[in-house]
């Protein structure tokens, strides 16, 4: 870390060593149900009997002790409907949401960040009959037991969930979870599973309740730290973290764009698809700020973008906006259902530290580096050759890693910087360029026929 | 210290993203129902498309335009478009995932196309088509600036097994 920061250095690190207490013992329980599920609840046996008996015990007492005891029973005795899929679900949520929580605050504690007060929800409405079936098949069949047809039949129901844009979410989760499984199966010829990842996917998607989230327009400057870029076969999202500037307060703001997309549209050529947010695009390639005006809210701290509540300001350096305003920005509250340990992703600016495979060493704590989007500039080699490093610290697999959103690093004593969205409005560099221009085409032919195809 | 279990991590995909690849002859491919299947455009007539498919295991060949009539160059051999589809199938899934869902045993030195021992079977032209039609559907729905937090678990990049 750079003079001055280096007892802010060592307080991270700590946090980031540090395990929460009764974390270990909250991922074993959870680790139970994941392996029930990957055999499947239709006929568990002894050894997933008593995982789930553990999982009942350690709700003693709760509102969720009902629920869930009556379902391991129904379990045992081989009956599995809905409403114990639900209590499982809720009671494997709860104990990732209090994972969630003690990772948040020993991070924020050393960052010094401070959250708004937790907001209140009511669940309005949940998956609909075709999901929740296939998803009690899922369950009753166990991972492992997943073939074509099983894998297919996800996919079938997606159509009619994207037709209602309330269930947007819940299509887009259970596409890409139906992909997984459809490249997957027959699952009983791989080598591993990835327990957890489907069990969270499986479990979001049973709980996944549209709510009314409060929303209120904000005034301001939204300064960008940078952007973190998801993929799936069917879905392109680019979530940009910054600051909002309105007043003397300084908060941390995201807001993230979904475009639907097909498997054949990859690499630099999504961008493509966000055209008509040329504000927002603009603002990431050339590092603008935004002045905004009554740009909607929610008391997540989500921007729902309007590219007409907002015009480009002057160019700002992401990195001096880091060093300057990150530090006493106030974060927003997690919503209730968010609370995951891999749904950490907080904005970080990380300097002065070691590199080495694949790995930042701040000196006291290692962070893995993530993997890196195509449809940006950052190569793991500039990584290896960067001095400072705006990215999301996350956690999963029981440690802390980073995602580079941007780096500043020296490159044949050149010093060179590159941020994730530098590509937005298309690749500056010429050999990525070309590659976008071939493969971007495909953008191109596939809106020519569905242009004379679906309207006939 | 980091755990690397991969059974025990909840955001690396496991998709690996398509190889890129030009879409003007054979905009689209997939395996369904047990069969490579998809679409190849007509190179005389825009608006027609050809619908071919592949059956695993069996490798049951068949060819037809999108309004139902049967490919002229399908014989005993694939025809032109069944060979774009699975030159272009390779394209994008790589030659070893397409191999194994078919069945096909390449000789050394040999294609895919040569693994082949191919016969005429009926297959699914309309749902093929229908399931094009689906996929094209994506690309008319609109943005959406809601959070969608899901996305949390597909981070962009590499697939890590």
């Amino acid at each position: 870390m750079v003079p001055g920061r280096a007892g802010a250095a060592v307080i991270l690190a700590d946090a980031l060593n540090r395990v929460p207490e009764g974390l270990t013992e909250a991922m074993a329980l959870v680790d139970g149900l994941d392996d029930a599920l990957v055999h499947g609840l239709g006929r568990p046996d002894e050894s997933h009997l008593s995982a789930l008996a553990n999982l009942a015990a350690v709700f003693a007492g709760s509102p969720l002790a009902e629920p869930v005891n009556e379902a391991v029973g129904k379990i045992e005795a081989g009956s599995v409907t809905d409403e114990h899929l639900l209590a499982l679900a809720g009671a494997r949520c709860a104990l990732l949401g209090a994972a969630h929580d003690a990772l948040l605050a020993g991070l924020d504690q050393a960052l010094s960040r401070t959250r708004s007060e937790l907001v209140a929800l009511a669940p309005r409405r949940s998956a609909p009959a075709g999901v929740r079936s296939w998803l009690r098949e899922l369950a009753i069949t166990g991972w492992r037991g997943v073939d074509h047809e099983i894998a297919a039949a996800g996919a079938r129901a997606v159509p009619g969930l994207l037709e209602d844009p309330q269930y947007r979410r819940l299509a887009v989760l259970v596409d890409g979870l139906a992909a997984e499984l459809r490249a997957a199966a027959p699952v009983a010829t791989q080598p591993q599973v990835p327990a957890r990842r489907w069990a969270d996917l499986w479990a979001r998607a049973l709980l996944t309740a549209q709510a009314d989230v409060p929303v209120s327009p904000v005034n301001g400057r939204f300064l960008i730290l940078g952007a973190d870029l998801r993929e799936h076969p069917t879905a392109f999202q680019v979530q940009v973290h910054g600051l909002l500037e309105s007043g003397a307060e300084v908060r941390l703001a995201r807001t993230s764009l979904t475009a639907a997309k097909v498997d054949t549209i990859t690499g630099a050529s999504v961008w493509r698809l966000l055209e008509d947010f040329p504000v927002l695009l603009t603002a990431l390639a050339k590092h603008q700020s935004v002045e905004l005006t009554g740009m909607p809210q929610t008391a997540f701290g989500d921007l729902l973008w309007d590219d007409s509540r907002a015009v480009a300001g002057e160019v700002t350096d992401p990195f001096a906006t880091a060093r300057v305003r990150l530090g006493g920005a106030v974060a927003a509250s997690v919503a209730p259902l968010e609370r995951h340990p891999a749904a950490i992703l907080e904005p970080v600016l990380l300097e002065g530290y070691q590199t080495g495979e694949g790995r930042i060493d701040l000196g006291g704590a290692v962070l893995d580096v993530d993997p890196l989007p195509a449809a940006g500039p950052i190569t793991p080699a500039m990584v290896a050759a960067s001095s400072a490093c705006i990215g999301l610290l996350r956690h999963d697999t029981g440690g802390w890693s980073v995602r580079p959103l941007a780096v500043q690093a020296l490159v044949r004593k050149k010093p060179v910087e590159a941020h994730t969205g530098d590509w937005a409005l298309g690749p500056t560099e010429p050999k990525a360029a070309k590659a976008e221009a071939l493969a971007g085409a495909a953008v191109e032919v596939l809106r020519e026929r569905a242009g004379r195809l679906l309207r006939k | 210290m980091q755990q690397t279990d991969p059974v025990r991590r909840s955001t690396a995909p496991q998709v690996p993203p398509v190889h890129p690849r030009k879409l003007n002859k054979v905009p689209f491919v997939e395996f369904s129902d047990g069969r490579l299947q998809g679409v190849v455009s007509s190179g005389s007539d825009v608006t027609r498309v050809y619908v071919s498919s592949i059956s695993a295991g069996d490798h049951g060949l068949d060819c037809s335009t999108n309004n139902n009539r049967p490919c002229g160059g399908l014989g005993a051999s694939p025809c032109k478009h069944i060979q774009s589809l699975l030159a272009e199938a390779e394209n994008q899934f790589g030659s070893a995932r397409v191999a194994r869902y078919l069945g096909i045993e390449v000789a050394e030195g040999g294609g895919l196309l040569g693994g082949l021992h191919p016969v005429r079977a009926k297959g699914q032209a309309a749902e093929v088509f229908s399931s094009f039609l689906r996929h094209l559907a994506y690309l008319e729905l609109p943005v959406s600036v809601e959070p969608l937090s899901e996305m949390q678990w597909f981070p962009a990049g590499p697939v890590q097994l």
